[in-house]
This record gives structure tokens, sequence and C-alpha cells, in this order.
């Protein structure tokens, strides 16, 4: 996919601390872009513990991680911001008049005044199995890291490995939309939820699945866009097998990614600011929550909120250097909008 | 209090000698991250993020891994016979000897 996005922030990372970032923006008039390597937002709270309660956010005795995540898309709805997920932010471009390009992984490319890496922990990325040619088929070619439009596997042959939620999940979802699923697990049993692992094995009893169990994806092959794949039994047997894409799902893992290249200054994998308005070594370059660090750093919801308040009030300036602002409550202009 | 004694292989036929202390709760993971092994820990050791995955090498037995940590371990592309999360393995004296070796980041 190729799309120009022009807008005044650019956030990178639509994690709590990116989402919230929106918010203050906006009561400032300005607009946000945000993009995440993910294709939902939420960050840490929605890949690794949407289901945990979390205590120490103000207001909120008690709130599962995934209904901040949902009460903070709330919050930011007035404010229309943009989302690409799915995509990660590779390069940008610092450009003459100080205004910035970014471009990410699908070649997306934004136009934006200012840039706000919320990050976290980096990217998360797929976990990658030992698979022979794996890199040689991956953009486009046939292999596949996450289902992020089912759509594609429409009418395909499809063999997808793994044996967590997301391998069960998408075996049996994607049992009534492509032509043939096959689901290569290393074990004998599925330790995913047991209602999902009883799906699978029902629609493989009616014949509407292959099941292979105790083997693994072993090699791929093809001419340019894969065609066959090896599997491999813990026996050593072996087998071939002909299809259209190979979807090996075993979660996500995070890595700090292309941030680390952009010639920020860097203390550990964490990108070095000043605490006046969270800037980065660059100006126009911001970050804020986990992925920033100095003294007295904590990597925590609550102060990351904090900063991107600040953020704001900086990137501002930094648009409008010669536009004064003033403080305004939430309560004294009502309910906020663009 | 007794200290037990860790091997990390850091090569073949290379380890480390780690000294532990038993009485202070401490977890495996604890314990590598702390002598500077690459471990991310995300979750902080609550079985939700496998990046404080080890191999078993060698050693005295340990305790089979509960349903969460088998679950997790599960999503692991590379898993291995003895593969197993480091922060939910428990310093304690019944260790001593214990030989693991750190496994690459998937
Ligand atoms: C198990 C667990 C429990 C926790 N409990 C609490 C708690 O009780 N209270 C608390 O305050 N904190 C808690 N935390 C910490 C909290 O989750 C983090 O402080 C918070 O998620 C940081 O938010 P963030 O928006 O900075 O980053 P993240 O949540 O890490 O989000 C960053 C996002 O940026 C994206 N990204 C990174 N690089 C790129 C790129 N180049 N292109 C596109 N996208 C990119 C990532 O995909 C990710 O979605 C907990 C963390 C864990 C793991
Ligand atoms: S630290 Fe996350 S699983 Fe062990």
């Amino acid at each position: 996919m190729s799309a120009v996005i022009s807008t005044d922030i650019c956030i990178i990372g639509a994690g709590p601390v990116g989402l919230f970032a929106v918010f203050e923006a906006g009561l400032l008039k300005l607009r946000c872009h945000v993009v995440d390597a993910l294709p939902q937002p939420g960050g840490q709270l929605s890949e690794i513990y949407p289901k945990k309660p979390i205590y120490d956010i103000p207001g909120f005795p008690e709130i599962l991680a995934g209904d901040l995540v949902d009460n903070l898309l709330k919050q930011i709805a007035p404010f229309h911001p943009t989302f690409t997920l799915g995509e990660r932010v590779e390069r940008f471009a610092k450009l003459d008049d100080g205004s910035f390009q970014l471009y990410t992984t699908d070649g997306t490319e934004i136009q934006c005044k200012a840039v706000a890496i919320a990050g976290g922990l980096g990217s998360f990325e797929p976990r990658k199995p030992a698979v022979e040619n794996l890199e040689r088929f991956e953009g486009g070619k046939g292999v596949h890291y996450m289902v992020r439009d089912p759509e594609h596997f429409r009418d395909k042959k499809i063999v997808i490995a793994g044996g967590g939620d997301s391998a069960l999940d998408w075996t049996n979802f994607l049992a009534n939309v492509a032509a043939d699923v096959t689901l290569v697990h290393r074990g004998t049993t599925f330790r995913g939820a047991a209602d999902s692992a009883e799906k699978v094995k029902n629609l493989h009893e009616a014949g509407k699945i292959k099941l292979v169990l105790s083997s693994n994806v072993t090699h791929l092959h093809g001419n340019g866009h894969l065609e066959q794949v090896t599997i491999t039994g813990n026996d050593g047997r072996t087998e071939t097998v002909p299809l259209d894409a190979f979807v090996p799902l075993f979660g996500l893992t995070p890595k700090l990614g292309p941030i680390g290249d952009w010639g920020l200054a860097l203390d550990n994998d964490a990108v070095v600011v000043d605490t006046v308005d969270y800037s980065t070594s660059l100006p126009g370059v911001y970050a804020i929550g986990d992925i920033n660090t100095y003294p007295g750093k904590l990597k925590l919801i609550l102060c990351g909120f904090h900063e991107a308040a600040l953020m704001c009030q900086g990137a501002f300036k930094y648009i409008y250097p010669d536009k004064k602002y003033t403080l305004k409550y939430t309560t004294v202009n009502g309910a906020p909008s663009l | 209090m007794s200290d037990i004694r860790i091997y990390v292989e850091e090569a073949p036929g290379q380890r480390r000698e780690l000294p532990a202390p038993t009485d202070m709760g401490l977890s495996l993971m604890e314990l590598l991250k702390a002598s500077d092994y690459p471990i991310q820990a995300t979750c902080g050791g609550m079985a939700l993020c496998a990046t404080c995955h080890v191999e078993i090498l060698a050693g005295p037995p340990l305790p089979e891994p509960s349903d969460d940590e088998w679950a997790m371990l599960d999503t692991l592309p590379q898993l291995h016979e003895t593969s197993r999360l480091s922060c939910q393995i428990r310093l304690a004296p019944n260790l001593d000897g214990l030989v693991v070796r750190v496994a690459e980041p998937a």
C-alpha cells in the first residue's frame, strides 16, 4: 500500500502514552497521525496483558488494561486522529523547512511538522521459526506473520504453524474463508483456550481442516512465490504440501528496531530527552513513555501521560514559534474537540 | 543462609559460575539479569512474555512447569525439550549445581 498522509504531529507508537498524546495535542488544536507496527492500538497493554487489572491510574482504583485502552480511544475520538496500523516506521528525514517525512515498512509516507516517538519497548516483531528459506518468501511472496485481512486468504490453500491462541483462533476463522487449511503443531496437545482447541478438533474430525501434530514446517520451496512446504514429523518422516500461503503464528516480541538508527542520542537503547519538554537531541523530535530516559525515569503509564502533556507544549512552540499559548482548563472550555 | 552455584554455559564447554543466594526469593531470571545476561524480561516475571527463555542443560530435577508457563513456552518457535521460563524458577537450596543456557532471543 502506498499513501501520503499530512498532519501536524506524527506519533510513532499507539501504546497508552502515544494515545494520550493525541488528547493533549488536540487541546492545542494540533492534528495527529498515529503509526503502530501492531494491528491494534494499546501497545504492551493490548499485546501482553489486556486482561490484567492496573491499580495505579489516577481516578481508577482498578481498571483492566484492555479497558484503559478502550477509554483512551474514546477520549481521543473527538480529535479525529488517523491511524496506520500494522506498519512499522522505518526511516525519517528532516526537511529544510524543519518539517519531517516518515516512511513505513509498507511504503506509507507521512509528512508532519513534529515527531513524537512513543515507541515503548520498541516495535513488536513476530517471533520467527527456524524454517529454511523463510526470509526469501517474506514481503508478499507467501509468508505472513499476522492475519491483517482474512479476505486475503479467501479460496487459498494455507498452512498455519503454532500451538497458541492466535494459531487456534485463526485456524477456526479461516476454515470458513480459505479453500484449504492445515494446522501444524509440534506437540500433541494445545495449551490455548480450551474451547478454541475443541473447535479445531471438531473441524478436523468433520474433514474441514487438516491437523498435523508432532511436526514442524521445516522448508519452504517456490520460484519467486511460495509453492510448497515440507513438514517434518518428530519421528523424522517428511511430507511436501502444495500451498499459497504459510502463516507462522508464534506471537510477538519487542525489538527496539529502526529507532536506534535515527541518529538520536541514546543511552542503553533508550532515547535521551530534556525533561523540560521531552525533546530529543534533534529539534522537532520528541520521545515520551517507556522509550525515553532521563535522571529519575520511571517506566509507568502515569509518568508517560505527564510527559505527553509537556511534550505537546514543546511541539506547539516548535511548530508555531511566534504564537503564544495560554493554558486553559478543560473544565472551563467544555468538551474538547479540534 | 546458604549460597548455591548456578552455571551458565556461554559457549560449548565454557561455563560461568554464578553464586546465588536462596534466602531472597529471587528467580533465576533475576539472577541472570543481575549478572548482565541479555534478558529483556519485559513482563517482569509474570510468564507473559517469554523473553527470559533458558534451556536447562544439567543438574538437579526441577518442578514441572505450571500451566501458565507451558502456555507461554508453547508460543516459542524454537522450543527445546528442556526449555523453561527462568522467571518461573525460584532459587532454592535444591537447585545447587543447575546448568543453564540463555536462549537466543526469538
Ligand atoms: C505485565 C506488565 C504489567 C504492567 N503493569 C503496569 C501497571 O500496573 N502500571 C503502570 O503504570 N505500568 C505498567 N506496566 C508498564 C506499562 O505497560 C508501560 O509503561 C506502558 O505500556 C508504556 O507505554 P508506551 O505507550 O510508552 O509504550 P508501549 O505500550 O510499549 O507501546 C509502544 C508502541 O510503539 C510501537 N512501536 C515501537 N516502535 C515502532 C516503530 N518504529 N513503528 C511503529 N510502531 C512502533 C510498538 O509496536 C508499541 O505498540 C506494565 C507492563 C507489563 C509488561
Ligand atoms: S520475564 Fe516475562 S515470561 Fe519471564
